[in-house]
Protein backbone atom coordinates (compact mmCIF):
# COMPACT_ATOMS: atom_id res chain seq x y z
CA UNK A 1 0.00 0.00 0.00
CA UNK A 2 1.87 3.46 -1.08
CA UNK A 3 0.59 6.44 0.71
CA UNK A 4 1.80 10.01 -0.99
CA UNK A 5 1.68 12.33 0.94
CA UNK A 6 2.06 15.63 -1.22
CA UNK A 7 2.75 19.01 0.87
CA UNK A 8 5.09 19.59 3.70
CA UNK A 9 3.11 22.04 6.04
CA UNK A 10 1.62 21.68 8.94
CA UNK A 11 -1.56 19.53 8.10
CA UNK A 12 1.22 17.03 5.85
CA UNK A 13 3.34 16.70 8.49
CA UNK A 14 0.68 15.79 11.37
CA UNK A 15 -0.65 13.52 8.90
CA UNK A 16 2.10 11.71 7.76
CA UNK A 17 3.41 11.42 11.22
CA UNK A 18 0.29 10.32 12.91
CA UNK A 19 -0.12 7.45 10.15
CA UNK A 20 3.31 6.31 10.65
CA UNK A 21 2.34 5.51 14.15
CA UNK A 22 -0.55 3.98 13.13
CA UNK A 23 0.86 1.71 10.83
CA UNK A 24 4.29 1.10 12.47
CA UNK A 25 4.11 -2.66 11.85
CA UNK A 26 2.68 -2.54 8.57
CA UNK A 27 5.80 -0.01 7.75
CA UNK A 28 8.50 -2.02 9.39
CA UNK A 29 6.74 -5.46 7.60
CA UNK A 30 7.09 -3.46 3.81
CA UNK A 31 3.42 -3.55 4.01
CA UNK A 32 2.53 -0.09 3.34
CA UNK A 33 5.18 3.39 2.78
CA UNK A 34 4.65 6.22 3.25
CA UNK A 35 6.56 9.05 1.25
CA UNK A 36 6.06 13.02 1.47
CA UNK A 37 6.90 15.29 -1.50
CA UNK A 38 7.78 18.80 -0.57
CA UNK A 39 8.51 22.23 -2.23
CA UNK A 40 11.26 22.86 0.40
CA UNK A 41 13.97 21.10 2.84
CA UNK A 42 12.47 23.61 5.76
CA UNK A 43 9.55 23.40 7.68
CA UNK A 44 7.99 27.13 8.82
CA UNK A 45 5.55 28.36 11.43
CA UNK A 46 3.72 30.18 9.30
CA UNK A 47 2.07 32.34 12.47
CA UNK A 48 4.75 33.34 13.45
CA UNK A 49 5.41 35.93 10.64
CA UNK A 50 2.36 38.51 11.93
CA UNK A 51 5.08 38.71 15.23
CA UNK A 52 8.04 39.41 12.57
CA UNK A 53 5.71 41.85 10.84
CA UNK A 54 6.14 43.86 14.18
CA UNK A 55 9.47 43.38 15.85
CA UNK A 56 8.66 40.40 18.22
CA UNK A 57 10.08 37.48 16.59
CA UNK A 58 13.10 37.15 13.99
CA UNK A 59 12.73 34.89 11.05
CA UNK A 60 15.16 32.32 11.88
CA UNK A 61 12.80 31.31 15.02
CA UNK A 62 10.36 29.61 12.47
CA UNK A 63 11.71 26.88 10.64
CA UNK A 64 12.95 23.66 11.49
CA UNK A 65 14.59 20.92 8.95
CA UNK A 66 11.65 18.67 7.45
CA UNK A 67 12.95 15.93 8.23
CA UNK A 68 13.89 16.35 11.68
CA UNK A 69 10.18 16.55 12.34
CA UNK A 70 9.31 13.41 10.37
CA UNK A 71 9.14 9.47 11.84
CA UNK A 72 12.23 8.24 10.61
CA UNK A 73 10.03 5.91 8.80
CA UNK A 74 8.49 7.97 6.03
CA UNK A 75 10.31 8.70 3.31
CA UNK A 76 11.23 12.58 2.54
CA UNK A 77 11.80 13.99 -1.09
CA UNK A 78 12.49 17.68 -2.32
CA UNK A 79 10.64 17.75 -5.54
CA UNK A 80 7.48 19.31 -5.41
CA UNK A 81 4.93 17.98 -8.24
CA UNK A 82 4.06 19.46 -11.43
CA UNK A 83 0.87 17.42 -12.29
CA UNK A 84 -1.82 15.43 -10.38
CA UNK A 85 -3.10 12.51 -12.44
CA UNK A 86 -5.56 11.24 -10.40
CA UNK A 87 -7.26 8.72 -12.53
CA UNK A 88 -3.83 6.98 -13.23
CA UNK A 89 -3.11 7.18 -9.23
CA UNK A 90 -0.10 9.00 -10.22
CA UNK A 91 1.87 12.54 -9.85
CA UNK A 92 4.53 13.60 -11.90
CA UNK A 93 7.48 15.89 -10.22
CA UNK A 94 9.66 18.89 -11.17
CA UNK A 95 13.00 16.50 -11.89
CA UNK A 96 10.73 14.47 -14.17
CA UNK A 97 9.82 11.65 -11.70
CA UNK A 98 6.92 9.60 -11.17
CA UNK A 99 5.08 8.57 -8.61
CA UNK A 100 2.76 5.90 -8.00
CA UNK A 101 0.38 5.78 -5.32
CA UNK A 102 -2.61 3.99 -3.46
CA UNK A 103 -3.69 6.51 -1.37
CA UNK A 104 -2.82 10.02 -2.08
CA UNK A 105 -3.61 13.29 0.59
CA UNK A 106 -2.98 16.34 -0.85
CA UNK A 107 -1.95 19.69 1.46
CA UNK A 108 -0.51 22.01 -0.77
CA UNK A 109 -2.00 25.02 1.13
CA UNK A 110 -2.57 28.48 0.04
CA UNK A 111 -0.52 31.95 -0.98
CA UNK A 112 -1.47 35.31 -0.49
CA UNK A 113 -2.36 36.59 -3.94
CA UNK A 114 -2.16 40.47 -3.99
CA UNK A 115 -1.48 40.42 -7.54
CA UNK A 116 -4.87 39.39 -8.07
CA UNK A 117 -6.12 43.37 -7.10
CA UNK A 118 -4.63 45.78 -8.99
CA UNK A 119 -2.33 48.63 -7.56
CA UNK A 120 -2.05 46.03 -4.45
CA UNK A 121 1.18 44.70 -4.29
CA UNK A 122 3.26 47.69 -5.38
CA UNK A 123 0.99 49.90 -2.14
CA UNK A 124 0.70 47.67 0.68
CA UNK A 125 2.34 45.96 3.40
CA UNK A 126 1.96 42.23 4.12
CA UNK A 127 3.11 39.69 5.98
CA UNK A 128 1.99 36.12 4.71
CA UNK A 129 5.96 35.54 3.33
CA UNK A 130 9.32 35.70 4.91
CA UNK A 131 10.54 38.97 2.77
CA UNK A 132 7.33 40.59 3.11
CA UNK A 133 7.11 40.39 7.23
CA UNK A 134 10.62 41.88 7.53
CA UNK A 135 10.11 44.51 4.94
CA UNK A 136 6.84 45.50 6.59
CA UNK A 137 8.25 45.76 10.28
CA UNK A 138 10.98 48.17 8.35
CA UNK A 139 7.85 50.23 6.56
CA UNK A 140 6.77 50.70 10.00
CA UNK A 141 10.17 51.41 11.47
CA UNK A 142 10.19 54.51 9.09
CA UNK A 143 6.62 55.45 9.86
CA UNK A 144 6.21 58.47 11.67
CA UNK A 145 2.93 59.21 11.60
CA UNK A 146 -0.23 59.28 9.54
CA UNK A 147 -3.61 57.48 8.82
CA UNK A 148 -2.96 53.50 8.59
CA UNK A 149 -5.44 51.62 6.76
CA UNK A 150 -5.97 47.94 6.89
CA UNK A 151 -7.69 46.23 3.96
CA UNK A 152 -8.40 42.45 3.81
CA UNK A 153 -9.09 40.65 0.71
CA UNK A 154 -11.17 37.38 0.67
CA UNK A 155 -10.42 34.27 0.83
CA UNK A 156 -7.54 34.54 3.40
CA UNK A 157 -5.49 32.45 5.68
CA UNK A 158 -5.82 32.61 9.36
CA UNK A 159 -9.51 34.71 9.76
CA UNK A 160 -7.89 35.87 12.99
CA UNK A 161 -5.20 37.52 11.38
CA UNK A 162 -6.91 41.04 10.52
CA UNK A 163 -7.97 41.57 14.00
CA UNK A 164 -4.42 40.53 15.56
CA UNK A 165 -2.53 42.74 12.98
CA UNK A 166 -4.76 45.59 13.98
CA UNK A 167 -4.66 45.29 17.78
CA UNK A 168 -0.63 44.31 17.35
CA UNK A 169 -0.14 47.72 15.35
CA UNK A 170 -1.92 49.36 17.88
CA UNK A 171 0.24 48.63 20.46
CA UNK A 172 3.82 48.62 18.15
CA UNK A 173 2.57 52.54 17.72
CA UNK A 174 1.86 52.92 21.11
CA UNK A 175 5.25 51.29 22.46
CA UNK A 176 6.43 53.94 20.10
CA UNK A 177 4.94 56.70 21.55
CA UNK A 178 3.45 58.06 18.37
CA UNK A 179 -0.09 56.61 18.86
CA UNK A 180 -1.22 60.12 18.85
CA UNK A 181 -0.12 60.98 15.62
CA UNK A 182 -1.33 57.96 14.53
CA UNK A 183 -5.06 57.31 12.86
CA UNK A 184 -5.52 53.45 12.62
CA UNK A 185 -8.56 52.78 10.08
CA UNK A 186 -9.71 49.12 9.91
CA UNK A 187 -11.62 47.88 7.06
CA UNK A 188 -13.75 44.30 6.35
CA UNK A 189 -15.36 42.44 3.66
CA UNK A 190 -18.60 41.98 5.36
CA UNK A 191 -21.08 43.55 7.67
CA UNK A 192 -19.39 43.36 10.53
CA UNK A 193 -15.71 43.93 11.93
CA UNK A 194 -15.21 40.01 12.11
CA UNK A 195 -16.75 36.71 10.42
CA UNK A 196 -17.90 35.31 13.80
CA UNK A 197 -20.51 37.77 15.58
CA UNK A 198 -19.21 37.13 19.11
CA UNK A 199 -16.23 38.26 18.22
CA UNK A 200 -16.84 40.91 16.44
CA UNK A 201 -19.09 42.37 19.41
CA UNK A 202 -16.57 41.73 21.28
CA UNK A 203 -13.67 43.44 18.64
CA UNK A 204 -15.92 46.74 18.12
CA UNK A 205 -16.65 47.86 21.69
CA UNK A 206 -12.09 47.49 21.78
CA UNK A 207 -11.83 49.85 18.71
CA UNK A 208 -13.78 52.51 19.73
CA UNK A 209 -12.25 52.16 23.26
CA UNK A 210 -8.97 52.66 21.76
CA UNK A 211 -9.74 55.13 18.89
CA UNK A 212 -9.83 52.66 16.06
CA UNK A 213 -12.07 53.28 12.99
CA UNK A 214 -13.69 50.95 10.70
CA UNK A 215 -15.48 50.66 8.02
CA UNK A 216 -17.34 47.77 6.96
CA UNK A 217 -18.80 46.31 3.52
CA UNK A 218 -15.77 47.10 2.46
CA UNK A 219 -14.22 45.07 -0.06
CA UNK A 220 -10.91 45.80 -2.25
CA UNK A 221 -11.58 47.09 -5.85
CA UNK A 222 -8.11 48.60 -6.88
CA UNK A 223 -5.40 50.66 -5.02
CA UNK A 224 -3.51 53.53 -6.43
CA UNK A 225 -0.88 55.29 -3.97
CA UNK A 226 -2.26 56.97 -1.21
CA UNK A 227 -6.31 55.54 -1.23
CA UNK A 228 -8.01 52.16 -1.53
CA UNK A 229 -11.67 52.50 -3.75
CA UNK A 230 -13.51 49.83 -2.73
CA UNK A 231 -16.14 47.14 -4.47
CA UNK A 232 -19.11 49.03 -2.54
CA UNK A 233 -18.07 52.49 -4.32
CA UNK A 234 -16.48 53.93 -1.03
CA UNK A 235 -12.83 55.03 -0.91
CA UNK A 236 -10.09 54.89 2.32
CA UNK A 237 -7.13 57.43 2.18
CA UNK A 238 -4.00 56.14 3.38
CA UNK A 239 -0.29 56.89 4.50
CA UNK A 240 0.70 53.04 5.04
CA UNK A 241 -1.54 50.75 3.95
CA UNK A 242 -1.54 47.34 5.42
CA UNK A 243 -2.86 44.20 3.69
CA UNK A 244 -4.47 40.48 4.27
CA UNK A 245 -4.92 39.78 0.78
CA UNK A 246 -6.82 37.53 -0.78
CA UNK A 247 -5.67 34.03 -1.35
CA UNK A 248 -5.34 31.43 -4.07
CA UNK A 249 -4.49 27.71 -3.90
CA UNK A 250 -1.11 26.48 -5.30
CA UNK A 251 -0.78 27.11 -9.04
CA UNK A 252 -0.25 23.26 -9.46
CA UNK A 253 -3.84 22.59 -8.58
CA UNK A 254 -5.31 24.78 -10.95
CA UNK A 255 -3.14 23.92 -13.62
CA UNK A 256 -3.79 20.01 -12.96
CA UNK A 257 -7.64 21.22 -13.14
CA UNK A 258 -8.55 20.14 -9.80
CA UNK A 259 -10.38 23.50 -8.75
CA UNK A 260 -10.64 26.55 -9.21
CA UNK A 261 -8.58 29.13 -7.59
CA UNK A 262 -6.53 25.92 -6.77
CA UNK A 263 -8.95 24.80 -3.88
CA UNK A 264 -10.43 21.57 -4.30
CA UNK A 265 -13.59 20.13 -4.28
CA UNK A 266 -13.74 18.33 -0.88
CA UNK A 267 -16.05 16.01 1.13
CA UNK A 268 -16.49 17.71 4.70
CA UNK A 269 -16.52 14.95 6.58
CA UNK A 270 -14.20 12.24 4.60
CA UNK A 271 -12.19 14.85 3.14
CA UNK A 272 -12.35 12.93 0.03
CA UNK A 273 -11.64 14.78 -3.37
CA UNK A 274 -15.18 14.17 -5.25
CA UNK A 275 -15.19 11.62 -7.36
CA UNK A 276 -12.25 9.93 -5.84
CA UNK A 277 -12.18 7.54 -2.49
CA UNK A 278 -8.49 7.28 -2.53
CA UNK A 279 -7.29 10.89 -2.37
CA UNK A 280 -7.97 12.90 0.17
CA UNK A 281 -7.69 16.89 0.67
CA UNK A 282 -6.60 18.78 3.84
CA UNK A 283 -5.56 22.40 5.31
CA UNK A 284 -5.93 25.43 3.14
CA UNK A 285 -6.25 23.30 -0.39
CA UNK A 286 -9.83 21.83 0.15
CA UNK A 287 -12.94 24.16 -0.85
CA UNK A 288 -14.51 23.60 2.22
CA UNK A 289 -16.22 26.95 3.41
CA UNK A 290 -14.50 26.83 6.80
CA UNK A 291 -11.55 28.83 8.18
CA UNK A 292 -8.21 28.25 6.22
CA UNK A 293 -6.18 27.97 9.86
CA UNK A 294 -3.39 25.62 11.16
CA UNK A 295 -5.39 23.93 13.60
CA UNK A 296 -8.17 23.37 10.62
CA UNK A 297 -5.43 21.43 8.60
CA UNK A 298 -4.84 20.08 12.36
CA UNK A 299 -7.41 18.52 13.16
CA UNK A 300 -8.17 17.64 9.45
CA UNK A 301 -5.16 15.77 9.92
CA UNK A 302 -5.50 13.63 12.69
CA UNK A 303 -9.14 12.31 11.23
CA UNK A 304 -7.97 11.30 8.03
CA UNK A 305 -5.13 9.78 9.34
CA UNK A 306 -6.87 7.42 11.86
CA UNK A 307 -9.26 6.95 8.98
CA UNK A 308 -6.85 5.68 6.42
CA UNK A 309 -5.05 3.49 9.33
CA UNK A 310 -8.58 2.03 9.66
CA UNK A 311 -9.38 1.40 6.08
CA UNK A 312 -5.87 -0.38 5.98
CA UNK A 313 -6.22 -2.73 8.99
CA UNK A 314 -9.80 -3.35 8.61
CA UNK A 315 -11.35 -2.21 5.34
CA UNK A 316 -13.49 1.11 6.34
CA UNK A 317 -12.72 4.80 7.97
CA UNK A 318 -14.07 5.18 11.33
CA UNK A 319 -14.93 8.54 12.07
CA UNK A 320 -15.79 11.68 10.50
CA UNK A 321 -14.04 15.34 10.62
CA UNK A 322 -16.26 17.45 12.47
CA UNK A 323 -15.66 20.85 10.99
CA UNK A 324 -13.21 21.83 14.17
CA UNK A 325 -11.35 24.59 14.51
CA UNK A 326 -9.78 26.62 17.25
CA UNK A 327 -7.94 29.79 16.74
CA UNK A 328 -6.15 32.11 19.19
CA UNK A 329 -6.88 35.93 19.00
CA UNK A 330 -4.07 38.55 20.20
CA UNK A 331 -6.09 41.31 21.09
CA UNK A 332 -2.94 43.69 22.15
CA UNK A 333 -1.97 45.21 25.40
CA UNK A 334 -0.74 41.55 26.43
CA UNK A 335 -4.14 39.97 26.74
CA UNK A 336 -5.40 37.22 23.96
CA UNK A 337 -8.45 35.21 23.90
CA UNK A 338 -9.33 32.02 21.41
CA UNK A 339 -12.78 30.79 19.57
CA UNK A 340 -13.20 27.03 19.27
CA UNK A 341 -16.31 25.80 17.04
CA UNK A 342 -17.15 23.06 14.72
CA UNK A 343 -20.20 22.32 12.10
CA UNK A 344 -22.07 21.86 15.05
CA UNK A 345 -20.91 24.21 17.68
CA UNK A 346 -20.73 27.96 17.52
CA UNK A 347 -17.68 30.15 19.05
CA UNK A 348 -18.32 31.74 22.23
CA UNK A 349 -14.94 33.48 23.23
CA UNK A 350 -14.53 34.99 26.30
CA UNK A 351 -12.91 38.16 27.53
CA UNK A 352 -9.24 38.61 26.61
CA UNK A 353 -6.56 37.12 29.27
CA UNK A 354 -2.96 37.59 29.96
CA UNK A 355 -3.18 34.12 31.01
CA UNK A 356 -4.11 33.20 27.26
CA UNK A 357 -1.46 35.73 25.44
CA UNK A 358 0.93 33.76 27.69
CA UNK A 359 -0.28 30.21 26.67
CA UNK A 360 -0.01 31.27 22.77
CA UNK A 361 3.43 33.01 23.43
CA UNK A 362 4.73 29.23 24.87
CA UNK A 363 2.44 27.67 22.11
CA UNK A 364 4.45 29.31 19.43
CA UNK A 365 7.68 27.40 20.57
CA UNK A 366 5.49 24.15 21.26
CA UNK A 367 4.29 24.03 17.50
CA UNK A 368 6.94 22.03 16.83
CA UNK A 369 5.88 19.05 19.05
CA UNK A 370 2.36 19.73 17.17
CA UNK A 371 3.92 19.35 13.70
CA UNK A 372 5.52 15.74 15.27
CA UNK A 373 2.05 14.83 16.03
CA UNK A 374 3.48 15.15 20.32
CA UNK A 375 0.64 17.99 20.91
CA UNK B 1 -27.60 31.21 -19.50
CA UNK B 2 -24.71 29.70 -17.56
CA UNK B 3 -25.13 27.14 -15.27
CA UNK B 4 -26.43 27.94 -11.41
CA UNK B 5 -23.46 27.30 -8.93
CA UNK B 6 -24.61 26.19 -5.49
CA UNK B 7 -21.99 27.13 -2.73
CA UNK B 8 -22.83 25.37 0.15
CA UNK B 9 -22.04 27.46 3.49
CA UNK B 10 -24.89 25.13 5.62
CA UNK B 11 -23.72 24.71 9.20
CA UNK B 12 -20.25 26.97 8.70
CA UNK B 13 -19.59 29.89 11.24
CA UNK B 14 -16.27 31.27 9.69
CA UNK B 15 -15.76 32.82 7.42
CA UNK B 16 -19.58 32.50 7.36
CA UNK B 17 -22.00 32.72 4.61
CA UNK B 18 -21.34 36.13 2.93
CA UNK B 19 -17.63 35.79 3.05
CA UNK B 20 -17.93 33.02 1.40
CA UNK B 21 -19.90 34.38 -1.53
CA UNK B 22 -18.02 37.23 -1.90
CA UNK B 23 -15.09 34.74 -2.44
CA UNK B 24 -17.16 32.89 -4.88
CA UNK B 25 -18.09 35.48 -7.03
CA UNK B 26 -14.75 36.90 -7.23
CA UNK B 27 -13.82 33.99 -9.07
CA UNK B 28 -16.74 34.05 -11.36
CA UNK B 29 -18.23 35.77 -14.56
CA UNK B 30 -20.38 38.23 -15.56
CA UNK B 31 -23.63 37.14 -16.13
CA UNK B 32 -22.97 33.92 -13.87
CA UNK B 33 -25.36 32.61 -11.27
CA UNK B 34 -24.75 31.69 -7.65
CA UNK B 35 -26.94 29.86 -5.25
CA UNK B 36 -25.70 30.01 -1.17
CA UNK B 37 -27.10 28.06 0.70
CA UNK B 38 -27.03 29.13 4.94
CA UNK B 39 -28.17 28.10 7.73
CA UNK B 40 -27.64 31.76 9.74
CA UNK B 41 -30.72 33.42 9.71
CA UNK B 42 -28.67 36.52 9.30
CA UNK B 43 -27.90 35.67 5.77
CA UNK B 44 -31.00 36.25 4.88
CA UNK B 45 -30.47 39.99 5.65
CA UNK B 46 -26.42 40.52 5.60
CA UNK B 47 -26.34 38.98 1.65
CA UNK B 48 -29.22 40.93 0.22
CA UNK B 49 -27.46 44.14 1.68
CA UNK B 50 -24.08 43.31 0.48
CA UNK B 51 -25.90 42.75 -3.04
CA UNK B 52 -27.47 45.66 -3.10
CA UNK B 53 -24.41 47.93 -2.09
CA UNK B 54 -22.34 46.01 -4.73
CA UNK B 55 -24.89 46.59 -7.34
CA UNK B 56 -25.33 42.76 -8.45
CA UNK B 57 -28.81 41.18 -8.95
CA UNK B 58 -30.67 39.57 -6.56
CA UNK B 59 -32.55 36.63 -8.55
CA UNK B 60 -34.27 34.76 -5.38
CA UNK B 61 -34.27 34.56 -1.57
CA UNK B 62 -36.30 32.12 0.20
CA UNK B 63 -35.78 29.57 3.38
CA UNK B 64 -36.55 26.05 2.96
CA UNK B 65 -36.66 23.57 5.91
CA UNK B 66 -34.29 25.64 8.00
CA UNK B 67 -31.78 26.29 5.09
CA UNK B 68 -31.86 29.97 3.28
CA UNK B 69 -31.60 29.88 -0.40
CA UNK B 70 -29.99 32.91 -1.75
CA UNK B 71 -29.45 33.85 -5.36
CA UNK B 72 -27.78 36.27 -6.91
CA UNK B 73 -26.53 37.22 -10.55
CA UNK B 74 -23.14 38.57 -10.95
CA UNK B 75 -23.37 41.85 -13.06
CA UNK B 76 -20.02 43.92 -13.14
Amino acid sequence: MKILVVGGGMGGTILANNLARRLSAELKSGKASITMLSASDKHMYQPGLLYVAVGKMTPDELYRDQVSLLESSITFRVDPVTKFNLKENNVVTESGKQYDYDIIVISTGSRAYAEGTPGLAENACQFYTEPDAVKMYKSLQNFEGGKVVVAVGVPHKCPMAPLEITFMLADYFRERDIWDKVQLHYTYPIGRVHSLEPVAKWAQPEFDRLGITYETLFNMKEVTPDKVISEEGTEAEYDLLVTVPSHKGMQVIEDSELGAGGFIPTNRTRLNIEGYENAFVIGDTTNLPISKAGSTAHFEAEALAENIASTIKIGTPVRDYDGKVFCFIEAGEGKATYAMFNYQNPPDPKAPTKGIHWFKTAYNKMYWASARGLL
Amino acid sequence: MAERKIVDAKNTFCPGPLMELIGQMKMAEVGDELEILSTDQGSANDIPEWINKVGHEMIDSFEKEGVWHIVVKKTK
